[in-house]
């Protein structure tokens, strides 16, 4: 048996033994140390003929190479016993609470906006804007409400100048005749927004949120609005069996008008939507009247079409069981925590509406 | 508008029940509110039941009963009846019930030390019988299922209340609502009883409409009844005033409220004897003063109508009469009134006087100018039958002539804007059945509009008429079209609803609050802008637009940790006002964070909130909605509610005049002024509409991706630096040294006090260099190194630290 191959049996019997770090180490530098055995043995290649050292050489490297693995192997075998040793002492309670996190929340309002545009957003409706503080030809004049109409009556306004010419718009119809006076028809927007009245009880608040639709286009009739707000209602509420009424009403502002009941039980002093005998009226829709549409500058023989304002509040309380519309506006921590929304709950077609 | 089913049967004839009249009203566009019983003083009289019946722990006699009375609370009542028993079935009263016999109301009273709510009934108290020794004992057989219901059955007649819209003056009569009915098919509209009056003699007294501008009367028609005996009113006309919730006053005024309520038609009764010589219609001037039906006096102001005589005013005409004139038991002879007022002056004047009258309600929405003659001939019968008298001939004063109004209705009309069709002749039926007239010419209808119909203008009015009779259910339901032309959102809508998401996963919660607020709170966050006051505020404390959404959020901040919540983060997004008029307001996102972080926690170091915890969530809501934050500006300005030290502003870059957003801790004697009770507080405000969007959709923005796999080196510097000298800019000067080599320079070390001069501090500071073209080699990188410090020795004055 040649030296080499004494080296090498010789070693990989050592190496079986249970060795630490650092008997490997001195393993290791007795073999590839400066003056190890294997190093030596490279060293006397030098003196042989071609012939035997080209023979030699490969047989060194093969050993080489073997006894390299085999340490290499044992070093990483020691590793992991040490970190297996290491990991008995490392055991946490991991019952113990995770480091802290604040989870935040999306306002009821908020999320139903959200839901809404989403819904609209389907059918071909844009989002359209408009200020908080209107000119009283926008809020009333322009729509069809004069000066003397009783129906200012109804709206219980705040105003900012004793010439009241200033105030805060009763209703989000205004967006209707800036969005009109701005463009050129078709118009096919929403009108989501704040709304304010100086009506204050348990079901009143002196802010509210509403929620405007407008769309003129040729040939849009009534059988259309129904469409889009049979449409609308279905999807919101996540039921497909709604019984929704139209009846006659009035606004200034559309003619023929609308307002529009849907079904609902009491169930254990719930409310209920779909089901049952009793209606609760939701929102309020008609024609757009020719006068509104001269005043906005679009000519009534060529287009028509609808618009439809709903409480936004109410909308929330009904889907999501909130019976106090006062809490919306009084940010107690609790009640946000509550009835709040996460923030990556976002509203969307393809995801669904709500979780 | 109230009337019973057998008030509205005397006009229409119909074999339909209540429950299909009803329905059929709420379908034609006349809303029914209710239909119930005029509520009754027994009906508080319950049917209950004993629970339990005790001692009294304080009287031998009295006994302390648990009383189910069909809520989910059992009530205690002390009662002193023998019978008084477990399971006993009985009558209650409730605190507030008035007991028939006593007429006594009760209250919630202590009996021997024990209170006692309400009372359980004997039958003497209800006097049902003689019957006073115990309490009622009522048959398990037929009350158990009864407990909470009432035990006396209401008999009075069922009220119909309707919500009638404005437009439609016409149904604030009974006689109106018979007709539209009639119209829908709901019965025959009866014909008008013939009056069989002999008119005797001549209305002796003169009417006068003055020429007055604006002439708020346009016609006044009267009568005289002379030798009557004013007296209460028959038992029929009493319970049709009374069904109403309204009180029987005497025959004259109950007649006349009830021709008003049934023919839509006011009236008003005069003391003849009172009239000094005859009557004036004119307009008052400034200062007139009478003293009207409601027990006040007014004081008129300029071109107010007013009915007068020669010693003065009388009554605001439409509005309501006066006093020195009112009719009582004892008047002899009356003068009836009926006029046409026009609802323009009747609003004007009843707004400037805050006056509201049943009268003042009809008028203002247009009263028929033709049923002058016929109101004056109902009531003056009426009265005539009750009290006697002879009646005068008519008398009718006019300045306006009135005609019906023409209107040519293109039959194609209704078709295009209800999206189905009507035969022309059932039109003509509805129409006729309405009261108008029509005439049919090629493919239009003439028509012309009933005198009671003020509210029928255009074309466009004929289709409601027709469709709400036709029924809304007629109307076909066409799919919408899921198409879509324009982006829902725009880029705008898109910040906001991005940023407000964006804030809210940062911990806080999204509140909505008014828009307006207490002055006294705003005056603190408002700075420079103006206060935009509302002139007719809810309440003293929510008077004015808000300048700030702090205001609020501050407010209710407190008011919760009042309420004993900590750590409290808030946030709104919303307008706030600068003026008051449209336009002058912006959108902001305002938060507020309170407290401390980690607060009771068993692995990290409870800490205050500080500025850099706001820097922190400002910062990463703007760069996560897009900003490049390589390009903001920091500067110390912050308004001064926020802690003049500790607060920043940050603007998009260097040259942009307005910032994006504020931050910091708020000022302490803000604090102090509201007593808010937190450890520490902090404020980010961001301007949404001041923030410059890029014009590109990210798709276009995105830059080629570039990397670099040749070796980078870090370094460290530390440099001691002017304590003015802000950090933003060191950072700054380095970053120019070389644009291309130098990849990020983080601060992380701030060091003042000890071996550092009182003036300076000692910024330390690691630099990532690395080039996209080779690998630098020693030479290249201690070339960059000294040229970092020398550069920022020789901008800044700074020494590095050695």
């Amino acid at each position: 048996m040649s030296d080499i191959i004494k080296i090498k049996e010789e070693y990989l019997l050592k190496l079986k033994d249970d060795l630490d770090l650092n008997n490997i180490n001195q393993i290791k530098s007795e073999l590839f140390g400066k003056t190890g055995k294997i190093s030596n043995e490279f060293k006397k290649m030098g003196s042989m003929s071609s012939d035997s050292r080209k023979k030699f050489a490969s047989e060194l490297n093969v050993i080489k190479d073997e006894l390299q693995e085999t340490i290499e192997k044992k070093i990483k075998d020691i590793e992991i016993k040490e970190i297996n040793l290491k990991l008995q002492n490392e055991k946490v309670d991991v019952t113990l609470p995770e480091r802290s996190f604040k989870r935040g929340k999306i306002h009821p309002v908020s999320q139903v906006i959200d839901e809404i545009s989403s819904i609209f957003s389907e059918i071909g409706f844009s989002v359209a804007e408009g200020p908080d503080v209107e000119n009283e030809y926008n809020n009333f004049t322009a729509l069809n409400t004069p000066d003397n109409h009783p129906a200012r009556d109804m709206h219980d306004t705040f105003y900012l100048d004793d010439n009241k010419e200033y105030l805060l718009r009763t209703h989000t119809s205004p967006v209707q005749v800036r969005t009109m006076l701005g463009g050129k028809p078709p118009f096919k927007i929403i009108a989501p927004g704040r709304t304010y009245r100086s009506d204050s009880d348990q079901t009143h608040a002196p802010m509210f949120h509403q929620v405007e639709g407008l769309h003129i286009d040729k040939n849009i009739n009534m059988g259309h609005l129904k469409g889009c707000l049979n449409y609308f209602i279905k999807e919101f509420f996540e039921i497909d069996k709604i019984k929704m009424r139209f009846r006659p009403s009035h606004f200034p502002f559309t003619e023929p008008s609308a307002e529009v009941d849907i079904g609902y039980t009491l169930k254990d002093g719930k409310i209920i939507i779909g089901e049952g005998d009793k209606w609760l009226e939701i929102l309020g829709c008609g024609m757009v009247h020719p006068n509104v549409l001269k005043n906005v500058k679009v000519d009534p023989q060529k287009f028509q079409g609808y618009a439809f304002g709903m409480g936004i509040d109410r909308l929330a309380m009904l889907k999501y069981g909130i019976n106090d519309l006062r809490a919306f506006f009084e940010t107690d921590y609790r009640w946000l925590n509550h009835f709040g929304f996460d923030p990556l709950d976002v509203p969307s077609n393809y995801r669904g509406l709500s979780r | 508008m109230k009337f019973t089913i057998n008030w509205l049967k005397q006009h229409l004839d119909t074999k339909l029940d209540d429950q299909k009249i009803i329905d059929k009203l709420t379908s034609i566009g006349l809303e029914v509110e209710s239909f119930e019983s005029q509520s009754s003083e027994l009906d508080k009289f319950i049917v209950a039941k004993i629970i339990k019946a005790e001692k009294h722990p304080n009287a031998d006699r009295l006994k302390l009963c648990d009383v189910d009375i069909g809520q989910n609370e059992k009530v205690k009542v002390v009662c002193g009846a023998p019978n008084a028993k477990n399971d006993l079935l009985t009558v209650y009263a409730p605190p507030g019930a008035t007991i028939p016999k006593s007429q006594t109301k009760l209250s919630v009273s202590k009996i021997r030390g024990v209170t006692s709510y309400g009372m359980l009934c004997s039958e003497s108290e209800l006097k049902l019988s003689n019957e006073s020794e115990g309490i009622i004992t009522l048959s398990p057989k037929k009350y158990i299922k009864q407990v909470g219901k009432k035990y006396f059955v209401n008999k009075n007649q069922k009220v119909v209340d309707l919500s009638i819209t404005p437009n439609r003056a016409d149904c604030l009569g009974v006689r109106g609502i018979a007709r539209d009915l009639a119209a829908a098919g709901a019965g025959k509209l009866k014909n008008k009883n013939k009056s069989k009056i002999n008119f005797s003699g001549l209305n002796k007294i003169k009417v006068k409409i003055i020429n007055d501008k604006n002439q708020g009367c346009t016609k006044f028609g009267s009568l005289l009844i002379k030798g009557i005996k004013n007296t209460e009113s028959p038992k029929w006309l009493k319970e049709k005033i009374l069904s109403l919730g309204q009180k029987p006053i005497s025959a004259v005024v109950d007649v006349t409220n009830y021709v008003m309520m049934d023919l839509n038609r006011p009236l008003h009764a005069y003391d003849a004897d009172k009239i000094d010589k005859g009557i004036i219609v004119r307009n008052s001037k400034k200062g007139e003063s009478f003293e009207a039906l409601d027990n006040k006096k007014y004081v008129l102001g300029d071109n107010m109508c007013v009915i007068s005589d020669a010693s003065g005013v009388l009554g605001l005409g439409g509005i309501i009469g006066g006093v020195r004139s009112g009719t009582e038991l004892n008047t002899k002879n009356i003068l009836l009134e009926s006029a046409y007022f026009k609802p323009k002056s009747i609003r004007s004047t009843s707004r400037i006087l805050n006056l509201d009258t049943d009268a003042k309600y009809r008028f203002e929405r247009g009263i028929d100018p033709n049923s002058i003659e016929e109101g004056l001939i109902k009531a003056a019968e009426l009265i005539q039958n009750i009290c006697g008298g002879t009646i005068s001939k008519i008398n009718i004063t006019k300045k306006e002539k009135s005609n019906h109004r023409a209107i040519k209705f293109p039959i194609d009309l209704f078709n295009n804007t209800t999206g189905f069709k009507v035969e022309v002749r059932e039109m003509n039926k509805i129409l006729s059945d309405l009261g108008f007239l029509v005439k049919k010419n090629k493919k239009e209808l003439n028509l012309k509009v009933p005198s009671w119909r003020p509210d029928i203008l255009q074309p466009i009015d004929i289709v409601e008429e027709i469709v709400r009779i036709k029924g809304y259910d007629r109307i076909k339901t066409e799919l919408p079209e899921k198409t879509r032309n324009k982006q829902t959102l725009n880029p705008h809508q898109k910040l906001f609803h991005f940023l407000q998401r964006s804030v809210a996963s940062k911990g806080y919660y999204e509140t909505v609050t008014w828009s307006f607020t207490d002055s006294k709170i705003n005056e603190l966050f408002k700075e420079e802008k103006p206060e935009v006051k509302i002139v007719n505020p809810i309440s003293s404390d929510l008077n004015v637009l808000r300048s700030s959404i702090f205001s609020n959020l501050i407010f209710y901040l407190k008011k919760n940790l009042d309420r004993d919540a900590k750590d409290i983060s808030l946030f709104e997004i919303g307008p706030i006002f600068s003026g008051k008029k449209p336009g002058q307001q912006e959108i902001v996102i305002s938060a507020i964070k309170s407290g401390v972080i980690s607060r009771l926690n068993w692995i990290e170091k409870e800490r205050k909130v500080d500025v850099f915890d706001a820097k922190r969530d400002v910062m990463q809501t703007l760069i996560e909605t897009g900003l490049d934050d390589k390009n903001f500006h920091i500067k110390s300005n912050a308004p001064n509610y926020y802690h003049p030290g500790k607060s920043g502003a940050i603007y998009q870059d260097s040259k942009s005049d307005k910032p994006i957003a504020f931050f910091g801790e708020i000022h302490p004697n803000i604090n102090q002024k509201l007593q808010i009770k937190t450890e520490a507080l902090i404020l980010f405000e961001i301007f949404l509409d001041r923030i410059e969007l890029h014009k590109n959709k990210l798709k276009d923005q995105k830059n080629k991706y570039e990397y670099s796999d040749f070796q980078k080196s870090e370094r460290d510097f530390a440099f001691i630096i002017d304590k003015n000298l802000n950090v933003q800019e060191l950072v700054k000067i380095i970053y120019k040294i070389d644009n291309n080599l130098i990849k990020n320079v983080k601060v992380f070390d701030l060091y003042e006090g000890e071996n550092i001069p009182s003036d300076k501090k000692s910024i330390a500071l690691n630099v990532t260099i690395q080039s996209l073209q080779k690998s630098l080699n020693d030479k290249d990188l201690e070339k960059i190194n000294n040229l970092i410090i020398s550069t920022v020795e020789s901008k800044t004055g700074a020494k590095i630290r050695s």
